[in-house]
């Protein structure tokens, strides 16, 4: 097990590496010289060439990456051109609502959509089963916005339940937090929601023909217990999975909502950046949706590991 | 059969369709089993003829949706399974009726631990805590002789041999000390050395339990030397039933003289199996009105086609569907298997 954690993260340190590459080289795949690029537009010759030294702009390309490498390990990324505060600064106060809006909607997510494709399973075919993967279709098929708006319409404009927009960080309380992120946690969910219940269902409804679930059924155990404890276990590799890869699609997800319910997050932070141009900005934030998502990625590989023990080998 | 008296498990007029309107199935046509207390009765037939489908009938677990089961009778030591409400079903299943499968390799669920599995069903029907369920399945795995029990508690299925694996079901068939064990082919799947075995130590846990067997089988070898009695099942029906020594010694079914004919002489040496008898098993969708085994009978008549044949007793405790069992008996008597059991 400890040597299968360890391959786990080992594995994860070239991904970082080649994301790095990818994000460095961003500013010098786009056309132009990068010290004006990165100067903006109203920089004064004397400033560009400031800027050329200070980024290594004038070394070989191998060496301005290792420079660049060796200051983003330390988390320096550099300034922002617009308000000329250190990325990392900026990443860090607006960290915290990308954090609860993505772990709330995952927990969300998880609570709907396991127990909904396992529950469609077990009644394959018949109505309970026939309005579930409905209600997924429909997730499936609609984009987030349209069911953000609609669900503001809803419960913010009409029957003012939650706000409209907006997030209360969690050192107002963590009841405040909550009930901010509802609305843009609860259209998140719907939408990833519905990919996991259907993979759900579809492995679910494999397992339960399945010769050890006529084992559980001779044993006289119920119906919740051979349902969720033998066939939903047994399957818990292709749903983990499937939560994964939802996650990666979620992140897009996390940058539209944010826009559309004007939470202060890193989402939020990489869409001002991208209008701006403001490149170490839009650097920065790309790097820590990739950790991210790296980091899930381990929690998905260490989590097969748990539930299956043909895999730990 | 006169003398049943008090059989632990007492199946009679058992029928299961499969299906509706065009495609039916009927897999099972009148079948009375009877199992008494503290014998092995061995149920025996080719591939598709209805054992499994009897033994599923009997625990309630045939798929409502699809299945049509009617009966006059199934009780379990007088406790009535054929109209029990699935929640009393629930809680004979795998407390008073143990039961194991074909196939070991994949009866046991791959992400939990064989000690864990035998401790759930002791939970579940005894109500005990955590820690006495997980000491009655180290038990339960001494019990039937896992080597380094205590170890191999906490081992998943796919660390285990098919032998191993057979063992580890027939500890949780019998962790809450049910009074009949039903085997399905316990050892069809298995290596020929692990076969004997897993039947020596059922031959010797029905004599240690003092439990009833209702032991599913292709081969009359096992039946031969771990069996009491005997049903032989053709096409859903039951064909002829009676104590191993009685049929083996006076058969009376052409399908039974077909199954001894099988065997090979010396009577009680295994691998031996059922499917050299010419012909194949006729369609079940439409039974006809005769006996099913007709076609492929080498004593058939034309009477034979006539309707279902009555039952008739060729000896006491003997029953046989067959309106020529002398003719079967008479041409048998001098062959080497009869007379050995004779
Ligand atoms: N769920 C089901 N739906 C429809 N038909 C079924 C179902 N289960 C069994 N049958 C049919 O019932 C008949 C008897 O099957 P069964 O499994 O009892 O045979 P068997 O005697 O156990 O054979 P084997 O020795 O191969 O295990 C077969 O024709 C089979 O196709
Ligand atoms: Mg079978």
């Amino acid at each position: 097990m400890l040597r299968y954690a360890a391959q786990r993260i080992l594995a994860g340190i070239p991904i970082l590496l080649l994301v790095s590459l990818f994000i460095f080289s961003l500013v010098h795949l786009t056309p132009g010289d990068p010290a004006l690029l990165l100067a903006g537009d109203n920089a004064s010759p004397a400033q560009v060439d400031e800027i050329r030294a200070r980024l290594n702009l004038d070394q070989p390309l191998w060496r301005q990456f290792a420079l660049w490498f060796g200051d983003a390990i330390r988390l320096d990324l550099g300034n922002s051109i617009y308000s000329g505060k250190p990325v990392t600064e900026l990443i860090g106060q607006r960290v915290e609502p990308t954090l609860v809006l993505s772990t709330v909607t995952l927990i969300l997510t998880v609570l709907i959509a396991v127990p909904l494709g396992a529950v469609s399973a077990w009644r394959a075919n018949t109505i309970v089963d026939r309005l579930a993967m409905g209600f997924a279709v429909i997730g499936f098929s609609v984009p987030v916005f349209a069911i953000a708006y609609v669900l503001v319409y809803l419960f913010a404009v009409r029957w003012g339940v939650f706000p409209v927009q907006g997030y209360k960080p969690l050192d107002e309380g963590m009841l405040a937090t909550l009930h901010s992120v509802t609305l843009p946690s609860v259209s998140l969910a719907l939408v990833f929601a519905a990919l996991i219940a259907r993979v759900t269902r579809a492995s679910v409804l494999d397992a339960l023909n399945e010769n050890y679930i006529r084992t559980a059924h001779a044993k006289g155990l119920g119906a919740p217990r051979i349902l969720f404890w033998h066939a939903l276990k047994s399957v818990g590799v292709p749903v983990v999975t499937v939560i994964g890869i939802g996650f990666a699609t979620l992140i897009g997800g996390v940058v539209v909502t944010e826009s559309v319910f004007n939470i202060p997050g890193i989402g939020r932070l990489t869409v001002d950046a991208i209008t701006r141009r403001d490149y170490p900005v839009i650097q920065g934030s790309i790097l820590f949706f990739s950790a991210m998502l790296i980091l899930i990625n381990l929690v998905v590989d260490l989590s097969y590991a748990a539930i299956d023990p043909r895999v730990r080998g | 059969m006169t003398n049943d008296s008090d059989p632990i498990l007492d199946v009679a007029g058992l029928s299961v369709r499969f299906g509706a309107r065009t495609e039916r199935v009927q897999a099972l046509d009148d079948v009375d089993i009877q199992v008494r207390r503290g014998e092995i009765l061995a149920l025996v037939g080719e591939s598709g003829c209805g054992k499994s489908v009897t033994a599923m009938a009997i625990l309630g677990l045939l798929p409502k949706r699809t299945a049509r089961i009617d009966a006059r009778r199934i009780t379990l030591g007088g406790t009535d399974l054929h109209g029990a409400s699935d929640r009393s079903l629930r809680r004979i299943r795998g407390n008073r009726i143990g039961m194991i499968f074909q196939d070991p390799m994949t009866s046991l669920n791959p992400v939990h631990t064989v000690g864990g599995q035998i401790a759930e069903i002791v939970r579940q029907h005894r109500g005990v805590d955590r820690r006495t369920a997980r000491s009655r399945a180290l038990e339960m795995l001494d019990l039937v002789r896992i080597p380094d029990a205590r170890g191999r508690r906490d081992a998943y299925p796919h660390e285990l041999s098919g032998g191993m694996r057979q063992r580890v079901m027939i500890a949780m068939a019998l962790a809450c000390d049910p009074d009949l064990l039903i085997a399905d082919e316990p050892t069809t799947a298995l290596d020929v050395t692990v076969q004997a075995q897993i039947m020596a130590l059922i031959a010797d846990l029905r004599r240690d339990l003092g439990m009833s067997v209702l032991l599913i089988t292709h081969d009359l070898g096992v039946v031969a030397e771990t069996a009491d009695r005997l049903s032989v099942m053709y096409a859903g029906r039951i064909v002829e039933e009676g104590t191993v020594g009685t049929v083996f010694s006076r058969p009376s079914h052409g399908y039974t003289a077909g199954l001894l004919g099988s065997l090979p002489a010396e009577g009680k040496r295994r691998q031996s199996r059922l499917a050299e008898i010419p012909g194949a098993v006729p369609r079940l969708s439409d039974p006809a009105p005769a006996c099913a085994f007709a076609d492929r009978c080498a004593y058939v008549t034309a009477d034979c086609r006539a309707g279902v044949p009555p039952v008739v007793h060729p000896g006491p405790g003997h029953r046989c569907r067959c309106i020529r069992p002398d003719a079967v008996y008479a041409d048998l008597s001098q062959s080497d298997i009869v007379r050995a059991w004779q």
